[in-house]
């Protein structure tokens, strides 16, 4: 991979954070983004911590998806989209043309809305990425299965049915056979884009157990609509309106004292 | 501010709000009551003073079970959790305040009707003055959300500290100079004592309202003028 290597001072932040300790995994600087002539994303400058779990609250349709979709260039795949500014994963341009999408796509993995696991076994769901990018022997490949339904907390319900059809499990668990498959390819960012929303309470409240111990390897970054669990899962915030990053700051001062009008109306149900 | 796009939402926190300010009503005058019957040694009224405590007591249970059930099914955040919070907070104040009312209105009924010198009870008159100003601002500085009204309170309080101090010294000398004052001077000093907390409460009160208002605690330290727990008085002849 030959990408220009930029390194430049912190992202321009919304709010004082405490930045000590703290490692920018990605950096987002002047980002733009358009589906045709239309300016989804305005100016996006925002800072992804290594290890933290960043949230990304808004209304629908004010960018925060477009946001995610920039982040492992999945914009690439549909004709008249394109990116502008910086992003950087560990000081490396992304955005840059000569990026290798499938590699990155390896490093920045992604959970959607809906589960989609592949019309085929639980097994296979897992291992049919790995092999894209690896050769393993089979028990090598089968612990890495194990080793990935574990993470997801999947592990003990599949495996006396590794070979049944992932389309057979319910909502929750499909859910999580897609985290599995996730980070079965041992990506170092995670992006969920409403991940419960599809799912009941206790299915949300597991995966966001996993969100909490998936964080101590990974650096995440979660799209939800639900206040409650980006209050709840999240250490950092950032509340976008209308293609703009109107706030980031520590999850804690977002939730109980935002410095934006229009943050607080958000979060507290005041919007019009 | 903007209205929730939930309106029931808003009436929860008005309620809140309004169940708040009467019971800072109530404890207003709770207080008022209790320092008059001092004054006037009045039995009857310190009698009504012991009674009325219930209610107060009764609304902070209300508030209580309302903020719960307002957390519970709209989870406030950010403004309208501090709004939550603090109703809590000050519900609690205001109960204390109320007791400590009620332990003055006692005092008298033990007191019954014993008339000694009124140059006894001048300065403890001068603290509950005090203080029914403090209560005053404070909760005019909740019902206006007014930050200025609730540091002026926050930093007055050393007045009511300092006044206390004084008072009780002044005290000490009179039952130094006749025992027979000692029994209402040791009441006078516990009401005196019980105005200095209610001072208090009323700064949790003025914190409460900067930390609605604000977000985030008061910074400085506060200033305090009470030594009483370190005062002695020297007999004749001590060195």
């Amino acid at each position: 991979m030959s990408v220009t290597p930029i390194v430049t001072t912190p992202t321009v932040i919304h709010a004082v954070v405490d930045t000590e300790g703290l490692a920018e995994k990605i950096s987002i600087r002047n980002l733009d983004f358009f589906y045709g002539d239309h300016r989804a994303l305005k100016n996006i400058n925002v800072p992804l911590y290594q290890g933290k779990v960043t949230a990304f609250i808004g209304p629908s349709g004010c960018g925060k998806s477009t946001l995610l979709r920039v982040l492992n260039r999945m914009y690439d795949l549909y004709p008249n989209q394109r990116a502008s500014g910086h992003v950087t994963l560990d000081n490396q341009d992304i955005l840059s043309p000569r990026q290798d999408l499938n590699l990155l796509r390896a490093k920045v993995g992604m959970v959607f809305q809906k589960p989609t696991p592949f019309p085929m076994t639980i097994y296979e769901n897992i291992a049919f990425g790995i092999r894209l990018y690896e050769k393993l022997a089979q028990s090598e490949l089968d612990d890495r299965v194990r080793h990935a339904l574990d993470r997801a907390a999947l592990w003990n319900e599949v495996k006396d049915k590794l070979g049944a059809n992932g389309l057979s499990l319910s909502g929750g668990q499909q859910q999580r056979l897609c985290i599995a498959r996730t980070v079965a390819v041992r990506p170092e960012v995670i992006l969920f884009d409403e991940p419960c929303s599809a799912l009941d309470p206790i299915s949300t409240a597991k995966i966001e157990e996993l969100i909490d111990e998936l964080k101590d390897d990974y650096t995440i970054a979660i799209v939800t609509h639900n206040m409650q669990q980006a209050a709840r899962v999240s250490d950092f915030t950032a509340f976008m309106y209308l293609g703009e990053m109107i706030e980031f700051g520590d999850t804690t001062r977002i939730f109980t004292n935002p410095n934006d009008r229009r943050t607080q109306d958000y979060i507290t149900g005041r919007f019009g | 501010m903007t209205d929730h796009t939930m309106k029931a939402f808003d009436t929860d926190l008005q309620d809140l709000s309004r169940m708040v300010a009467e019971m800072g009503g109530l404890a207003e005058k709770q207080v008022a009551d209790a320092v008059d019957a001092l004054a006037k040694r009045d039995t009857t009224l310190a009698q009504r003073v012991t009674a009325a405590d219930a209610n107060i007591d009764a609304l902070q249970r209300e508030i209580e079970e309302k903020s719960v059930l307002t957390i519970a099914r709209r989870q406030p955040m950010a403004v309208d959790l501090r709004e939550v919070v603090g109703a809590l907070r000050l519900a609690n104040d205001l109960e204390r305040i109320g007791d400590l009312a009620k332990n003055i209105a006692k005092r008298v009924i033990a007191l019954n009707g014993e008339f000694p010198p009124p140059k006894l009870i001048r300065g403890v008159d001068h603290m509950s003055d005090l203080l029914l100003g403090q209560l005053k601002t404070v909760l005019d500085a909740y019902a206006r959300r007014d930050i200025t009204k609730a540091m002026a309170v926050w930093r007055g309080d050393e007045e009511i500290d300092a006044v206390c101090t004084s008072v009780f010294r002044e005290l000490l000398t009179y039952m130094m100079e006749d025992p027979r004052n000692i029994t209402f001077c040791i009441h006078l000093l516990f009401c005196a004592k019980n105005i200095e907390r209610m001072g208090d409460h009323a700064t949790n009160i003025a914190e409460t309202v900067h930390y609605i208002i604000e977000g985030r605690p008061i910074a400085d330290q506060r200033p305090k003028g009470d030594t009483t727990s370190f005062s002695a008085l020297r007999a004749a002849g001590d060195k």
